[in-house]
């Protein structure tokens, strides 16, 4: 089993709790205008096997403590998501946590093979770091060109399973701050049982250098980072404190 | 048993029972603290305006080009200058270099050359009698040291291949144990020398003549510290008798050693601990508040931050400012798992809130897994405000060093008053391998007369081929090259090390060690991985030689890709690791100067920058001129797996093989750490 990666970083921290590997994945069908990843974006990258990427990620167990762990991000990792269940299949046999950092885009409630596989990986897989981009289904597709429906299932399938979420939302000044689609996120939210934290990541332009070297067209080009207040806002309005 | 007054109260032990063993009282006395941080003190009001003197002394001193004011006749010596202060109604711990703060002493033992310049170069003009005595009539180590070096020490030299050699200035590095001097009081400290000297007897070898001079030496030096403390109104040839007295003491010894030695890095050792037991005892008895307890340490941190020296710009240049290295080192472990925190360890940490954050003292914890959770709170949330504080780990260093060794520098560990060094500055590596390619011909300097390239080794066979290098062939003539380069580093120190004791002996550091004291032989070693890479692409990709009209190798045509040191990947990894065993095995192979115990660092922390102007091209691709990493670290840009796999890499270089210190570079912004405090 291969899976096509784009590159380690073996010392995360902002991708789960404690000390985590990170091993972005190729590939995504989104096109968020916000992306810091946009290399990330077609397919390419380079191939591994479930045991290399294992074996190296277990040469750094020692830096987990009893927090950490590895996590697969991207990309959207669970495009490769056969790749991602044996690799954490792996993990698990050696006590290792496991988080993916996922939109939930590729879940498809309606087709059975589809739901097999996330729940398959769901055996191996201690904690969804879920991304919803946004919660109005208009908006969600003119920010990433895609429909928010599997992201919304996805949400629910791990709720019902009893799977840990972490809730992230990027907020992007104009795009994803609007109070009200806040609270009608935070509405979605509330009807989910196993949300363990809800994480509000502000827009930054660290990406922008990305873009220009890759010849795309920034989208977001003279957007700034949400100011302090509106992250703070955010944040009081996603998780009621 | 011994009783003095400033002992009442103390717990007994071996310390006191005719034996000087400042451990073995820290052992009996001191109180481990586990609690957190909300007893400590503020600055109080003396405080601020003595730091307002500091700072205003400052500001002049930078308007003033770096020097504000500088002795140009009177040789520093422990009692060469009356009392200076910054305040004497407001200070509670006293001394200063010379007579007035911020003046420079004029220090040249070392070498009157480096002392003249330094003063011409800030428009001072050295006394012409001085300069008299010191070409005249008394001779410098730097005179010494040229005397006797051979035309090839003087053409590696010159060509950079050793580099930072202290042949020139004060070696440094030694640390006194300035305890001593607060616990003992400096008459025992005499009688015990006097004790050492009647012992060494019988046919009088050069050997013992030297011990019985240094010795002779090292008396007399405890008779100025007690002259100079007198100079300030204190005694001190008894044991301190207040927590007062005892910093006061201990920083007398301690000014003693800067105003005899202008060394490279002129560290203070492991005291809090120490004086910690003193604060304690009278805290207990009710003799001063916490608040008076705060404003000693804060006094005595103030003094070892105006501690200056008189050095050439170069000098500056080399370590990217104008660093005393004033190391103190914090906490850590007992070996029998009692925390050596105390709350003075706190304390001490607390002047960078107090007097704001500074690089020098160099304040350096002790780290380990087992230390007391609130301490290492404590020290995270001061190094996220200030970022000065060095941390290293004492899991590391106590299983050999034991539980009372000190920092010289930035991490060269020896036991107190037990281990000396003698500083090796470094052996370029990087450039090393280029000599292999060239057969010892420099690929930057020409020879002056002929103005060919300049011959600095005998003539090893170059490469001749215009192919791609063949990694055998390349290890071959670089084992042989480093063979010649240990050979001739440890003996060119062996030379450095005898002049330095012969000229400029630290007579006032080495009272205050043990008589038989242990000898490092400290080597270092600068282009590590820029060595390995450059080794990893002969060996994993096609690496081209390009030469000039001399036929001198000196630049290199890469084709493919290559494993980088730097990325957790074995293939690069081993081969820093064998340059490092194969270095170190050939100095150690080699005659130490007094039977000294030869070790290697890895740690150009700064002096990268300048070492990397003269080496050229090398074959990983880094242009000539360009900074080689410093200390450890992978070359700047290529560790492409984060931190973690970056520290990996470094974390194989075996410690035993690097006993005076492995150092990597490493900085984070606090927002790439998380996303909450």
């Amino acid at each position: 089993m291969t899976g096509r990666i784009h590159s380690f970083e073996s010392f995360g921290t902002v991708d789960g709790p404690g000390i985590r590997f990170v091993t972005f994945m190729q590939g995504c069908p989104l096109r968020c205008q916000y992306c810091h990843n946009p290399d990330t974006w077609l397919s390419g990258g380079q191939e591994y096997t479930a045991e290399e990427v294992a074996s190296r990620i277990l040469r750094y167990r020692n830096y987990f403590g009893e927090t950490g762990g590895a996590t697969v991000s991207g990309g959207e990792p669970l495009l490769q998501i056969e790749f991602v269940t044996e690799l954490f299949r792996l993990l698990k046999a050696q006590g290792v946590h496991t988080c993916v950092d996922t939109s939930g885009i590729t879940f498809r409630a309606n087709d059975p093979e589809c739901v097999k596989k996330h729940e398959t990986l769901l055996e191996y897989a201690d904690l969804f770091l879920l991304d919803i981009k946004h919660i109005d289904e208009a908006a969600h597709k003119t920010l990433t060109k895609q429909s928010n429906a599997n992201t919304l299932a996805f949400a629910k399938f791990l709720s019902d399973h009893g799977k840990k979420i972490w809730i992230r939302h990027v907020l992007v000044p104009t795009l994803t701050d609007d109070d009200e689609a806040l609270k009608r996120l935070k509405a979605f939210i509330d009807t989910l049982k196993t949300v363990e934290k809800v994480e509000v990541l502000p827009y930054h332009t660290m990406g922008e250098v990305k873009y220009e070297k890759l010849g795309y067209d920034y989208p977001l080009k003279g957007v700034a980072p949400p100011t302090k207040e509106r992250v703070e806002n955010a944040k009081k309005i996603l998780t009621g404190k | 048993m011994m009783q003095y007054k400033g002992w009442e109260g103390f717990v007994p032990g071996k310390w006191c029972a005719d034996e000087i063993d400042v451990r073995d009282f820290i052992q009996h006395n001191y109180t481990p603290y586990e609690g957190d941080a909300s007893f400590l003190a503020p600055a109080t009001d003396a405080t601020k305006k003595l730091w307002e003197i500091v700072c205003d002394l400052s500001k002049k001193e930078r308007e003033a080009g770096g020097v504000l004011d500088a002795d140009t006749k009177i040789v520093s010596t422990l009692t060469s200058h009356g009392a200076g202060y910054l305040d004497k109604n407001l200070e509670k711990i006293v001394g200063v270099q010379t007579d007035e703060p911020f003046k420079r002493s004029l220090q040249p033992f070392g070498g009157i050359r480096m002392s003249e310049g330094a003063l011409e170069m800030y428009g001072y003009q050295i006394d012409p009698q001085v300069k008299e005595i010191f070409t005249k009539y008394r001779k410098t180590h730097n005179e010494g040291v040229f005397d006797a070096y051979t035309p090839e020490m003087r053409a590696a030299r010159s060509a950079h291949i050793l580099t930072g050699l202290p042949d020139a200035y004060g070696r440094g590095r030694i640390i006194g144990d300035y305890r001593r001097v607060a616990l003992y009081g400096v008459d025992y400290l005499i009688q015990k020398k006097e004790e050492d000297k009647l012992a060494i007897n019988g046919d009088m070898t050069p050997e013992k003549v030297r011990n019985r001079e240094e010795l002779a030496d090292q008396i007399k030096a405890l008779k100025a510290l007690k002259e100079m403390a007198a100079i300030y109104g204190c005694d001190i040839s008894k044991p301190a008798e207040t927590a007062q007295q005892a910093i006061q003491a201990l920083y007398f010894g301690y000014l003693a050693a800067v105003k005899d030695q202008n060394g490279a890095a002129m560290s203070i050792g492991r005291n809090t601990t120490f004086l910690d037991i003193y604060i304690e005892r009278d805290l207990k008895k009710g003799l001063i508040t916490e608040e008076e307890a705060q404003e000693f340490i804060d006094h005595f941190v103030m003094k070892l931050r105006i501690v200056k020296f008189m050095r050439t710009k170069e000098y500056n240049e080399l370590f990217s400012g104008d660093p005393t290295w004033v190391t103190e080192a914090i906490g850590g472990m007992g070996v029998d798992g009692r925390t050596l925190v105390t709350k003075t360890a706190f304390r001490i940490l607390h002047t960078l809130d107090n007097l704001g954050p500074a690089p020098e003292p160099n304040l350096t914890v002790l780290w380990s897994k087992r230390l007391p959770k609130e301490f290492k709170r404590f020290c995270a949330d001061i190094s996220i405000r200030t970022s000065s504080i060095q941390y290293e780990s004492d899991d590391l260093m106590r299983p050999e060093m034991g539980d009372d060794y000190a920092i010289a520098c930035c991490v060269s560990c020896m036991r107190v008053g037990k281990d000396m060094q003698f500083f090796g500055a470094r052996a370029n590596l990087a450039k090393c391998l280029l000599y292999a390619i060239n057969g010892g011909k420099d690929e930057l300097m020409k020879d002056k007369k002929t103005g060919k390239p300049m011959q600095v080794s005998p003539e090893f066979a170059a490469i001749t081929s215009d192919d791609a290098l063949d990694f055998n062939e390349v290890v071959a003539k670089f084992d042989n090259m480093m063979t010649w380069l240990a050979d001739l580093y440890v003996n060119t120190l062996n030379l450095i090390h005898y002049m330095h004791d012969k000229y400029s002996y630290e007579a006032l550091e080495m009272s205050l060690h043990d008589t038989n004291v242990r000898r490092f032989f400290a080597t270092g070693i600068a282009g590590l991985s820029c060595a390995a890479d450059s080794l990893s692409a002969i060996k994993y990709a096609k690496v081209y030689p390009v030469r000039n009209e001399d036929g001198i190798v000196v630049d290199f045509r890469i084709e493919g890709d290559f494993p980088k040191y730097g990325n957790n990947d074995d293939r690069a990894d081993e081969l820093a690791v064998w340059l490092l065993k194969t270095f170190m095995k050939k100095v150690k192979s080699h005659y130490t100067y007094r039977e000294s115990v030869p070790t290697t660092s890895i740690l150009t922390i700064t002096s990268n920058v300048v070492y990397g102007k003269k080496t050229g091209n090398t074959p990983d691709g880094r242009r000539g001129g360009t900074p080689l990493a410093p200390g450890a670290n992978p070359m700047h840009g290529r560790d492409a797996n984060g931190a973690l796999a970056s520290l990996e890499s470094v974390a194989k270089l075996p410690y035993e093989y690097s006993r005076d210190g492995i150092s990597n570079t490493f900085s984070i912004t606090p927002g790439s750490l998380g996303k909450e405090d």
